[in-house]
């Protein structure tokens, strides 16, 4: 059966606020780093699947300020709504069905230029939940606590992803936010929401990312060892009040289904490197346990073996919504490239990218690369 | 060779200026209901959902995840995508990716919108940038007005001809059981005589503004001819995007680029050389009468300039040699999110015989179109024959 | 009661900001419009099209743009109409008066075009291919309306 790799993977460094680059300019940036990295013309390209929200962008059909430089003039482009690492989803099944060799992904958020209180409250139920004016850190703060209770976890063990993410942040030349924090740094950092302290919750970040996807052939055709896409899941869940907010349900399934096509068994052995996008440091805890990597993910951290989960430092580093998903696969693929610089995962092989969308991650997307 | 991929069922709601009957998850349920109950179907033989709505127009982000009870998502892959006019079929196009890549056996395409509970003029004009646009923006009624008075100087056409485009859509509505406006006695008089919104545009060469929801189902080829008697092949899809501005196009009726480039390349796929004598029925994406004209030409009908001969010949009435919109398309029926998605819904009916008193007889291969933003086009070929 | 007054609703009013980067091209074009009372456009190295507004790239041969050109301000109507039916005025919140001119406008020089309004609301007196002069407010702030109108040339 046909498969689909990566050629390239590219991102802006995030940053609190771009105040100087437009938002098309900004993902031209990305995607024009991306064709001179992979040596690709535009000429060759006729597929593009783009992610960004109307909400955040301040612009009713947003996609179309990109159009121009994603290359879609005359050629066939859509976007998703959704967390970037959908689009990824999305660019697969263009390749695989037969149509398109080469496609092109990218995700864009400058989440500097609206308010992401009222932005995020959208995502609220109308009649009964937005006259409350929750926004996604009330959510978050209360899926924390829920969930730190369940499992009978202490402040501490949840600042210890902070932690490390922060640690990790400071291999990583695109971070915004990164440092040696110790627990009490992170617990004595403002509150957002109780319980969520400020180096618990992602920074607003502005920023865009872009990989370019083409068949296993083409990939073959340029280099010994592609990095193909073996696996992918994607689930949605219940509305955030309709579940218990502990259970990772989705994910759970969007892993299953990752790992079944993969032909992974025993993910804690096979996969050597993980990107979880924890906008919520508590979100890396839960995602620990729902990908199987372990069942006592602060044990796992605490011991000083988390090291291959999110060595980018992740979301708590710089996080544009949308682009959060997709910027894991490309840390993913540049771990499998050997283009992770000073996070490198030595000898990685088989990497994981997740990424989450709505309201306590509804919606959750696992992708699993292989280097051949 | 792709994996064959054809549509086995679909489900509309009544499409109103109102629903004030059910919310926006009910509307949604709704068309989710009929399209299962169409083919038999149990929400565990949908693998996947795509949904296709634009979401500033009720103010949301996420609506498909608010809504995920409404439509049977729970623990099953979905996505929302956002393309503006096109995104129906933008979605409909993916549904067919989905399932001809292999990934999905299945997949349930749901387009919804309801606008009488957002404030559309302000979704519409945020549609302009805010730098370079929106300020001097004045709707999609001004957009189209300003477009139309170039193609009626270029091509000839008249106000009288698009007129009647207006009361063809109208008419055929009446036959169609979900269409909004249904209006069985109007004119070219009325039409001519109505509001003069913004010239040469009035009133009712308008399309109206909807409450409404479709559903539609995808189905890989064992399925698809075990659960439809005869199910409509995707026999080919085309998108093709604009550039970024409203006047990088200038005459987006005159000459639109995009769906010339759309339209070819899936006449091409499909093997289509005379689209007017091997269409036997085309859905299009008509905002407004003038651009119905305009489409025709560009889709290749007619010569260009002959848009509105087309019309006056009776070539495109539902007892014409190539009936266009016989559900009464964007005119009678607009809920954003939806409406392209009923192009592909009504062009779908039409190929497996479900399209009741407004089947064109005998239709084996349907065209429907989708339009958007700054005049992009997407394009879809569906046909009675396996491809 | 009727159906619409039986009906219960849930009001939700959204009132937010955004702050939108006007960006490099942006900032050169209001720059030379706020100070210089002049329109400029960046032509494509490759097919020479001219584009107004100015962006990153040729959406057509894919090729960046770096030359800027003077553009109008004089030009060209492609397309026009008089708007009789309010809409909402973006920038005061409030319906702008009817009736006004509203037009596609091609700058000399410039390979596309703009919408703008027109200083003439009667039908008869405006047609597609007429000249037409950008009119620059004499307090200008580097925004799209410090052309106040688009003055018709002849009748």
């Amino acid at each position: 059966m046909r498969r689909v790799a990566i050629l390239g993977a590219v991102q802006t460094r995030f940053e609190a606020r771009k105040a100087s680059l437009a938002y098309n300019e900004l993902v031209y940036g990305v995607v024009r780093e991306l064709l001179d990295r992979t040596g690709v013309s535009m000429r060759e390209i006729e597929s593009m699947v783009t992610a960004s929200q109307d909400a955040y962008d301040g612009k009713t059909i947003s996609g179309m300020a990109i159009n121009e430089v994603v290359g879609a003039y005359l050629k066939s482009e859509a976007k998703v709504a959704a967390d970037g690492l959908q689009a990824l989803l999305y660019g697969v099944a263009r390749i695989l069905s037969g149509e398109f060799d080469l496609t092109l992904v990218v995700a864009h958020c400058k989440e500097s230029e609206g308010d992401p209180s009222t932005i995020t409250g959208l995502m609220f139920d109308p009649f009964v939940q937005r006259p409350l004016r929750l926004d996604e850190d009330v959510a978050a703060a209360l899926q924390a606590r829920r969930y730190c209770r369940q499992r009978g976890l202490a402040p501490e063990d949840v600042a210890l992803v902070s932690v490390k993410a922060h640690r990790q942040g400071l291999k990583n030349p695109y971070a915004q936010r990164a440092g040696e924090f110790t627990v009490a740094d992170v617990l004595a950092s403002p509150l957002v929401v109780d319980p969520i302290h400020e180096l618990e919750a992602a920074p607003r970040s502005d920023g865009a990312c872009a990989l370019l996807l083409a068949s296993e052939e083409r990939a073959r055709a340029l280099t010994e060892h592609p990095v193909v896409i073996v696996g992918i899941g994607n689930c949605t869940d219940a509305y955030w009040t309709e579940r218990d907010l502990a259970d990772a349900r989705a994910l759970q399934e969007a892993a299953r289904r990752a790992y079944a096509m993969a032909g992974i068994r025993e993910p804690a052995r096979e996969i050597d490197v993980v990107e979880v996008s924890a906008r919520y440091a508590h979100e890396e805890l839960m995602a620990i346990e729902a990908l199987g990597l372990h069942p006592s993910p602060v044990e796992l951290i605490a011991e000083g073996r988390a090291e291959f989960i999110t060595p980018s430092g992740g979301p708590l580093c710089g996080n544009p919504p949308t682009v959060s998903g997709l910027v894991r696969a490309v840390e993913a693929y540049w771990q499998l490239s050997g283009e992770a610089g000073a996070h490198q995962i030595e000898g990685a092989r088989t990497a994981v990218a997740h990424g989450a969308g709505g309201i306590c991650g509804q919606s959750q997307t696992v992708v699993i690369l292989r280097r051949e | 060779m792709p994996r064959r991929v054809a549509i086995i069922a679909t489900g509309q709601t009544k499409h109103t200026a109102r629903r004030l009957d059910v919310n926006i998850a009910e509307l949604i349920t709704e068309a989710v209901t009929r399209a299962l109950e169409d083919a038999d179907l149990t929400l565990r033989d949908i693998d996947a959902v795509l949904l296709s709505n634009m979401e500033p127009f009720e103010g949301f982000l996420f609506p498909d995840l608010w809504s995920v009870e409404a439509w049977g998502g729970y623990l099953k892959p979905s996505v929302k995508f956002n393309t503006g006019g096109t995104v129906g079929t933008t979605t409909a196009i993916a549904a067919y990716y989905y399932v001809a890549s292999g990934i999905y056996d299945t997949v349930m395409a749901i387009g919804f919108q309801k606008q009488s509970e957002g404030h559309t003029q302000t979704a519409i004009t945020t549609v302009g940038d805010p730098i370079w646009e929106r300020s001097v923006m004045a709707g999609a009624i001004g957009n189209f007005a300003v477009m139309a008075t170039t193609y009626m100087h270029e091509s000839g056409v008249t106000e009288e001809q698009a007129a009647k485009v207006a009361v063809k859509a109208r008419r055929n509505a009446c036959l169609n059981e979900y269409a909004h406006l249904q209006m069985p006695d109007i004119t070219v008089e009325d039409v001519l005589k109505s509001e003069m919104l913004a010239y040469p545009v009035k009133r009712l060469d308008m399309c109206p503004q909807s409450d409404g929801a479709v559903a539609v189902v995808f189905a890989e080829e064992s399925k698809a001819v075990r659960l439809a008697p005869r199910p409509a092949w995707i026999k080919a899809v085309a998108t093709a995007h604009e550039q970024q501005y409203m006047g990088d196009s200038p005459k987006r009726l005159a000459e639109m680029r995009s769906l010339v480039a759309a339209s070819r390349r899936a006449y091409q796929y499909a093997g289509i050389v005379n689209p007017r004598k091997e269409l036997d029925v085309a859905e299009i994406y008509e905002v407004a009468s003038f651009a119905e004209l305009a489409m025709y030409e560009n889709l290749g009908f007619c010569a260009k300039g002959e848009g509105g001969k087309l019309i006056d010949a009776g070539v495109t009435e539902l007892t014409g040699e190539l009936p266009v919109n016989p559900s009464g398309g964007v005119l009678s029926t607009n809920p954003v999110g939806a409406t392209a998605l009923i192009r592909v819904a009504e062009a779908a009916l039409q190929i497996m015989g479900k399209a009741g008193r407004r089947q064109v007889e005998n239709a084996r291969t349907a065209l429907a179109t989708g339009y958007g933003g700054n005049a992009w086009t997407d394009v879809i070929i569906l046909s009675r024959e396996k491809p | 009661m009727s159906a619409e007054e039986k009906t219960l609703r849930v009001p939700f009013l959204l009132d937010t900001e955004y702050r939108y980067a006007v960006g490099h091209y942006g900032a050169r074009f209001f720059a030379e419009l706020r100070d210089h009372a002049r329109l400029m456009g960046m032509r494509c190295p490759e097919c020479g099209r001219v584009y107004v507004p100015p962006r990153p790239v040729c959406g057509i041969c894919y090729r960046e743009l770096h030359e800027w050109v003077e553009v109008g301000p004089e030009g060209t109507i492609v397309g026009w109409t008089v708007v009789r039916i309010p809409f909402i005025d973006p920038m005061t919140g409030e319906q702008r008066p009817v009736p006004y001119g509203f037009a596609i406008i091609r700058l000399d020089g410039a390979s596309t075009s703009l919408y703008h309004f027109l200083d003439e609301t009667d039908e008869r007196r405006i047609r597609v291919g007429q000249r037409v002069r950008a009119v620059f407010r004499e307090k200008r702030e580097g925004s799209l309306r410090d052309i106040l109108h688009f003055r018709l040339l002849e009748v």
